[in-house]
């Protein structure tokens, strides 16, 4: 279990209690977290699950794969701490992990 | 018609069109009763995982399902699942069901989805011969996924090459049989069809193209040979059909809502009755960057319909429609599609498929229509957006590798 803190662009925080395994976007889902639309359901196919991490968890998190990098360099507004939340699972390592939704995943 | 007075809302389908119908609803502030009537047991959840990550085994089932069930409980949406619809009275406005009783309702929602083709042959309804489209069938297939048994699938489609995939990977004999010349041959390209089947030839599928089944043939009722129309005999111990889908109008249909291959909509997913909308695999909708109405059998757009009959009924804008697109995973193959690329006159391929990465991008009078790319996101994300805004590309662009897709979607920008 680890507790995964979405900040929405506003700034609202909204923590969500996640099972290890399952990616920080499918908790963003089953929990009805504004902000990440998912649309491919976690195939790495859509981009759309965009957020941007902590920069306190960046080791941690590590570091995106080429298919994830290339599918980022096309999302609107890609920081340096941007990842698709889709590729992040969740693990007792990333208990209070921050992460922040773009305004819009379209 | 002004619906923003609705007080029920009912769905008839429980897949991914009627999930993002309910999930769009409430998001757009839809405080009213919403009811989902569904013909599968299973709450709604993701199909593409079925004939990939799921029959091999990887993702768990919990993790198939778009919301746990304490969320249809939480947002007081009211399922009714393992029951079919068997009248849509428009009069009346109510739905009626199988076993009696009927939900009354402002707006409806048919989001009903498609069946697979039925196989025109002898011996169809053997033992060991599936269908892949529910999650029961999954749970059929999966216990004779055995290595060593001999699998021969019908239909050389994405769901077809998909379980070959994952057969193969799984140590199964696999024969795949396409009537037509090529696989893929109704979706993509030659150059994309040849690409896919020497991968498969190259994994170990035997893939047979101008191969028609004659009939199956079995010993107590369990198949055990595959006969084509040349007389050959192919052993069996299991077989997958894949051979298309129809789009389930009949209830739409008999109710007197306009059809045509699939419920016809207008852009805001609206059939020819204002309180009745139609999404996902059923319906036939204006394909906007097209100039045509079409049927689309894909998650783009089941979202999209869902979010759209969403929105129309709470008189909300209408969300910006995407470019069309489609994904299919075959060993560590991406392939992300988007547009549509029938009535392309000009194929022009960049990169070199010997590398397993690479793009066919297809054009009409010049201007980009579609794209196949293979494990290769930057040519999908940007043909994507390209798309949409009508580029015109040379081909002599699109094949320079040594300009980025940034660089060149800039030039048209």
């Amino acid at each position: 279990m680890a507790t995964i803190i979405y900040v929405d662009h506003e700034g609202t925080e909204r923590p969500i209690e996640a099972t290890n395994g399952e990616s920080v976007m499918e908790a963003a889902i089953k929990n009805s977290i504004p902000g990440i639309d998912a649309d491919c359901g976690g195939a790495c196919a859509c981009a759309t699950c965009h957020i941007y991490v902590d920069e306190a968890f960046m080791d941690k998190v590590g570091s995106p794969e080429d298919m994830e990098q290339s599918m980022l360099d096309f999302a609107e507004n890609v920081q340096a701490n941007s990842r698709l939340s889709c590729q992040i699972s969740v693990s007792d390592e990333l208990d209070g992990l921050k992460v922040t939704t773009p305004e819009s995943q379209h | 018609m002004d619906l923003s007075s609705a007080e029920k809302v009912v769905i008839i389908g429980g897949g991914q069109a009627a999930a993002q119908a309910c999930a769009s609803l409430r998001l757009f502030g839809f405080t009213g009763s919403i009811t989902l009537i569904g013909e599968e047991a299973a709450l709604p959840y993701q199909r593409p995982p079925l004939s990939k990550a799921y029959m091999k085994g990887e993702l768990a089932e919990e993790r198939l399902y778009f919301k746990p069930a304490a969320w249809y409980e939480d947002q007081n949406i009211d399922t009714v699942l393992s029951v079919r619809a068997t009248k849509i009275d428009r009069s009346a406005q109510i739905v009626e069901l199988e076993h009696g009783g009927s939900v009354p309702y402002d707006a409806l929602i048919i989001a009903t989805g498609s069946r697979p083709r039925a196989l025109p042959v002898e011996g169809a309804d053997l033992d060991d011969v599936f269908d892949l489209r529910d999650l029961a069938d999954v749970e059929r297939i999966r216990p004779q996924i055995i290595s060593g048994h001999k699998m021969v699938i019908v239909g050389g489609g994405y769901i077809g090459l998909e379980a070959a995939a994952v057969a193969r990977q799984m140590g199964l004999d696999v024969t795949v049989l396409e009537m037509e010349e090529r696989v893929l041959a109704r979706v993509t390209s030659p150059i994309m069809s040849q690409f896919f089947t020497d991968e498969h030839t190259r994994q170990g599928a035997d893939i047979r193209t101008g191969a028609r089944l004659a009939s199956l043939k079995g010993a107590d009722s369990k198949v055990t040979q595959a006969v084509l129309a040349d007389g050959t005999e192919l052993n069996a111990d299991i077989v997958l059909v894949g051979i298309g889908i129809l789009p389930n109008v009949e209830l739409a249909e008999e109710a007197g809502i306009a059809c045509s291959n699939g419920i016809l909509t207008d852009q805001d997913a609206r059939t020819n009755d204002p309180r009745v909308f139609a999404a996902g695999d059923c319906a036939a909708r204006p394909l906007v960057h097209y100039g045509r109405k079409g049927r689309l059998e894909s998650v783009h757009n089941a979202i999209e319909q869902g979010k759209l009959s969403a929105a129309a009924i709470m008189g909300k804008p209408r969300p910006t429609e995407d470019c069309p697109w489609f994904w299919s995973d075959q060993y560590d193959l991406k392939l992300q599609i988007a547009g549509l690329s029938q009535g392309y006159d000009e194929t022009v391929v960049r990169g070199d498929p010997e590398d397993r990465k690479f793009a066919v991008f297809y054009l009409q009078n010049g201007k980009l229509i579609a794209v196949d790319a293979v494990n290769s996101p930057p040519e999908f994300l940007a043909s994507k957006k390209m798309i949409i805004t009508g580029a015109r590309l040379a081909p002599e662009t699109l094949r320079d590798t040594s300009k980025s897709m940034k660089e060149i979607a800039a030039t048209t920008a």
